[in-house]
């Protein structure tokens, strides 16, 4: 972190009159301290200095390159502004100038580290415009690919998380289990993150004849691991008293800041795309989608969004184990048997979308019919919609509660700025 | 509308949702397109965006609480620039209807909505970075993704980009 006042700030400008107004609406200086889990408010109208804090793009605690500039009254925030841009590649002007199934890689590279399900959105999204039937055996697979890499995902989420609130444990036995489904995709797919294996209309390959034996080990395996996940972490009375009751988003404010993903259901919604716009096969399977009740956690602070995270892994395991059952054998089966020579969609306008572990990723599609490439193609990206309600949750927060929520936003970079 | 044409269920409900709306605004919105894939309709007087937004989300029969996405869109055989809304009432009703908004190409500008969808604030300003047009009342009107000195508007169809950036070679 540094106080050096960056050239582009906001507050450059303005900031003798923002503090005038702050210091009228009486959020002067304040001196407080933290008493269990209120903040206690010791002295006021201390005429202190405001500083501006920037905290990042270079900060671990940003989980990338994400700048945030704090306009900070002693130990408090009174305003924080993102930042965003340092990873921009225009992915949207890239999209216009290769053909249909040429962007597929390019939405890897959106959620990295969700890269099965970003091509599972896009794939959806395409093939609403073409009419095509998808082999049966495909969705299978589709689904349990991306299942696995939504808990890969998860499990960076929640170790990382852990990492920033100084819990360096739980990380090491995340990614000692994500390196196992990294290494099944790769078996699957040929990659370890950019996977390029879902294609418009089918898949790449068919999976290698022994891989649904090994994700059922790989189920029963993980099983314990989730629980004691649990133990050491989300039941952890240092990273509960750092997270319980800390930026607390209400219901209504959520879904009017487009919030969804786990973010969205921490703070009490039932909303998962998968149950409430259902694509593929998920009408079929049995799973239940967790919502926090207010019993560990406050509804809506940081402990429920990284809860429902939690909670999520163990349902996605049941989804998995469901579809090896359920899955048509690979007998004359051909993974692009309905992939088109060319993809020509018929002309129009699409949005589809899919629930990615930060959320719904959605892709809003124009095709005019007759050529191969988009007129238009827009990522909706989940966390870059999440992170825009950072003004409002960190109004107010000292700066170490501005980690933690952060890191409870679980933002991936490449996703936000595209 | 086509004739005799059965319609899936969603597609009902949009148009159902958007009867409501033409009944208040009249000639101000355009007629539905009920397209399988993403029906919608137009903002013909754009200055009343806010109102149709705000009436969209308030109404108790129509209930948009979600603003799903906002899509900037470069329409450049008709001069015009846009706005596509993916709008829908989560929890509620259980209906979605997409909006599309279209301005001048050459310095046009659109109300903004921001202050009905929080969702819009930044969607808007990346619109805005993208394609230029502007968002009137919009509270931060700044680029987001781009440097603040980038020139011209990268999603245009004819854009192109400048030749160097602070002294550093731009095309690859």
């Amino acid at each position: 972190m540094e106080s050096r006042c960056p050239t582009n700030s906001v507050f450059n400008s303005q900031s003798s009159t923002r503090m005038q107004e702050l210091d009228r609406a009486g959020m002067g200086s304040v001196r407080v301290t933290r008493k269990g889990n209120n903040v206690v408010v010791l002295e006021k109208d201390l005429a202190t200095e405001q500083m501006i804090l920037a905290m990042g793009p270079q900060h671990p605690s940003t989980h990338g390159v994400l700048k945030l500039e704090c306009l900070t009254d002693g130990e408090v925030i009174t305003e924080a502004v993102p930042y965003l841009g340092y990873l921009h590649r225009c992915f949207e002007k890239c999209c216009e100038n290769v053909d249909y199934p040429a962007i597929v890689p390019y939405t890897d590279r959106l959620d990295y580290l969700a890269g099965m399900n970003s091509e599972f959105a896009y794939a959806i999204a395409v093939e609403k415009l073409l009419d095509v039937e998808i082999p049966r055996r495909v969705e299978f697979i589709r689904v349990i690919v991306a299942e696995m890499n939504r808990i890969a995902s998860h499990l960076v989420a929640i170790g990382t998380y852990g990492i920033d609130l100084g819990a360096f444990t739980p990380f090491l036995f995340c990614f000692r289990d994500r390196e196992i489904i990294l290494s099944l995709l790769e078996w699957a797919s040929g990659a370890r993150m950019l996977y390029n294996y879902i294609w418009v209309g089918g898949l790449a390959y068919d999976i290698p004849s022994d891989f649904n034996r090994r994700v059922k080990e790989f189920v029963n395996y993980f099983r314990p691991k989730t629980v004691e996940l649990y133990k050491l972490l989300t039941e952890n009375e240092i990273f509960v008293k750092r997270t319980r009751g800390i930026g607390i988003m209400p219901a209504d404010v959520a879904i009017n800041y487009g919030w969804s993903g786990p973010m969205l259901r921490g703070s009490g919604v039932k909303w998962d795309l998968r149950r409430n716009d259902p694509y593929s096969i998920y009408p079929e399977l049995d799973f239940a989608v967790p919502v926090p009740d207010g019993k560990v956690s406050d509804v809506g602070d940081c402990l429920s969004r990284h809860l429902v995270r939690a909670l999520e892994m163990e349902e996605s395991l049941k989804i998995i184990e469901q579809c090896i059952d359920k899955m048509p054998s690979a007998e004359g089966f051909n993974p692009r048997s309905a992939v088109p020579k060319r993809v020509r969609p018929k002309a129009g306008e699409v949005y589809g979308r899919a629930e990615n572990p930060r959320g719904e990723l959605g892709f809003y599609i124009q095709s005019d019919g007759k050529s191969t490439k988009p007129l238009r193609c827009k990522a909706r990206s989940s966390c870059f919609v999440n992170l825009s309600a950072m003004k409002d949750l960190s109004k107010g927060q000292l700066i170490p509660d501005l980690v933690a929520i952060i890191g409870s936003i679980d933002i991936v970079l490449g996703e936000v700025d595209r | 509308m086509e004739e005799g044409k059965v319609l899936s269920q969603s597609i009902q409900q949009s148009a159902a949702a958007y009867v409501i709306i033409h009944d208040k605004f009249g000639e101000a919105v355009s007629p539905f397109d009920a397209n399988e894939t993403m029906p919608f309709f137009e903002v013909i007087d754009t200055s009343l965006w806010p109102e149709i937004a705000l009436f969209m989300r308030d109404h108790p029969k129509l209930q948009f609480n979600y603003m799903a996405c906002l899509s900037g869109v470069d329409y450049q055989a008709e001069e015009k620039v846009g706005i596509v809304c993916n709008i829908e009432s989560l929890g509620q009703c259980h209906h979605k209807l997409s909006v599309k908004v279209k301005c001048s190409r050459h310095g046009g500008s659109i109300p903004s909505v921001a202050c009905v969808w929080h969702t819009a604030n930044w969607h808007e300003r990346e619109a805005y970075d993208m394609f230029g047009m502007l968002f009137t009342g919009h509270p931060d009107m700044r680029r987001i993704l781009c440097p603040d000195d980038w020139e011209g508007y990268p999603l245009l169809k004819d854009y192109k980009v400048q030749e160097s950036y602070h002294g550093i070679k731009v095309p690859y």
